[in-house]
């Protein structure tokens, strides 16, 4: 019964410790992407986007609708890489432009950019992996 | 004594403030000395350097000449506006300076395009419209490619070419460039910086106080 208490409640600790270990490697992950992802966005997205992701006129939509960003999200891999043309509605403001893709921009990249604009200019989405960009590539129109 | 000194002080206060608003921003480019004779003497002249007639169709394809810029004072930057490099960044500024001197009738604005053979007047109505601007007090100007890559490079001293070596074939610095009604360039400001910019709305103040007082 004793070696039993000892026994789980040992199981017990290193189950926790497992668990806190996983989360603070995660979000170590997790604000590495971001730090990283904010010099991406400063050398190939801030020109037109701007500093507080806010756009140009509707010259260049802005990043600050969390609404458009949240729901396509598994299209943004894609339009970063190749470039989005037609129109685009955001916050009810119609869009209408060319923004050129990127292809020198490797997948770890495309994920560090988004994980820094889904999760600034009010955005608030967490982590996004590099997995996830490699799934969402495949689906590209 | 005390009240000696309070008056001193004062005074120096009074002639501090005055002096700030009598510098008046220096005349750049390039200038040549003339001769003239008068009531026969001879004097020196300083002939500076002017910007040359223009003529250019703007975003509403009207045409657009040095002599619409007479009796103002104006800034001139080189752009296109497929460029994704520094434009955004200056007409992002560019703006800000526009909105502090909306509906001023002695300011203008003249921005050239680069990119000739696609920036027609119909594209730069596009360009100005999506930007927010209204009105002919900025001027996007479309013209033929000898004439806009001259003014800037021997004008406006502002350099801007084709390359074939960049991505999007077209290099241009991203000046802007303070001229006054005399047409004589009066201050250059990266137009990328944000504190150039702001001396850029300061001088063009004290530019106007100038021109004002040049009218009385």
């Amino acid at each position: 019964m004793r070696n039993r208490l000892i026994f789980s409640s040992l199981l017990l600790f290193t189950v926790a410790i497992l668990i806190q270990s996983c989360q603070n490697e995660d979000s170590i992950n997790y604000k590495r992407y971001y730090v990283n992802g904010k010099g991406i966005y400063e050398k190939n997205c801030q020109n037109c986007h701007g500093v507080d992701g806010k756009g140009l006129g509707t010259l260049y939509p802005p990043l600050t609708d969390s609404t458009f960003l949240l729901t396509n999200k598994k299209k943004l891999a894609c339009i970063i890489r190749n470039g989005q043309s037609g129109q685009i509605k955001i916050n009810n403001i119609v869009y209408q432009g060319q923004m050129p893709g990127n292809n020198t921009l490797a997948e770890i990249d495309i994920a560090q950019v988004i994980v820094y604009i889904s999760n600034s200019f009010g955005n608030k989405q967490g982590h996004y992996d590099q997995a996830e960009v490699t799934k969402d590539l495949e689906y590209c129109k | 004594m005390k009240k000696l000194l309070f008056i001193a002080l004062i005074a120096l206060v009074i002639q501090s403030c005055s002096n700030e608003s009598d510098t008046k921003l220096p005349i750049l480019g390039n200038r040549h000395p003339v001769e003239r004779t008068v009531d026969g003497k001879t004097v020196v002249d300083t002939i500076y350097q002017t910007i040359s007639p223009f003529s250019y169709l703007n975003q509403d394809s009207l045409l657009v000449t040095d002599k619409d810029f007479d009796g103002k004072i104006y800034v001139a930057d080189f752009f296109f506006t497929s460029c994704n490099t520094i434009c955004p960044i200056m007409h992002r500024n560019m703006l800000d300076v526009y909105k502090k001197f909306k509906d001023n009738p002695k300011v203008k604005f003249l921005s050239h395009s680069i990119d000739i053979k696609y920036d027609l007047p119909s594209r730069l109505k596009t360009y100005a419209t999506k930007l927010g601007v209204e009105g002919n007090q900025w001027e996007f100007v479309h013209g033929s490619r000898d004439s806009i890559f001259n003014i800037a490079a021997k004008n406006y001293l502002v350099s801007a070419f084709e390359d074939s070596s960049d991505p999007q074939g077209l290099v241009h610095q991203g000046w802007f460039i303070l001229v006054d009604t005399k047409k004589q360039l009066r201050g250059a400001y990266d137009g990328t910086k944000s504190d150039q910019v702001k001396q850029l709305i300061e001088d063009m103040d004290k530019l106007l106080r100038e021109e004002a007082a040049n009218e009385k």
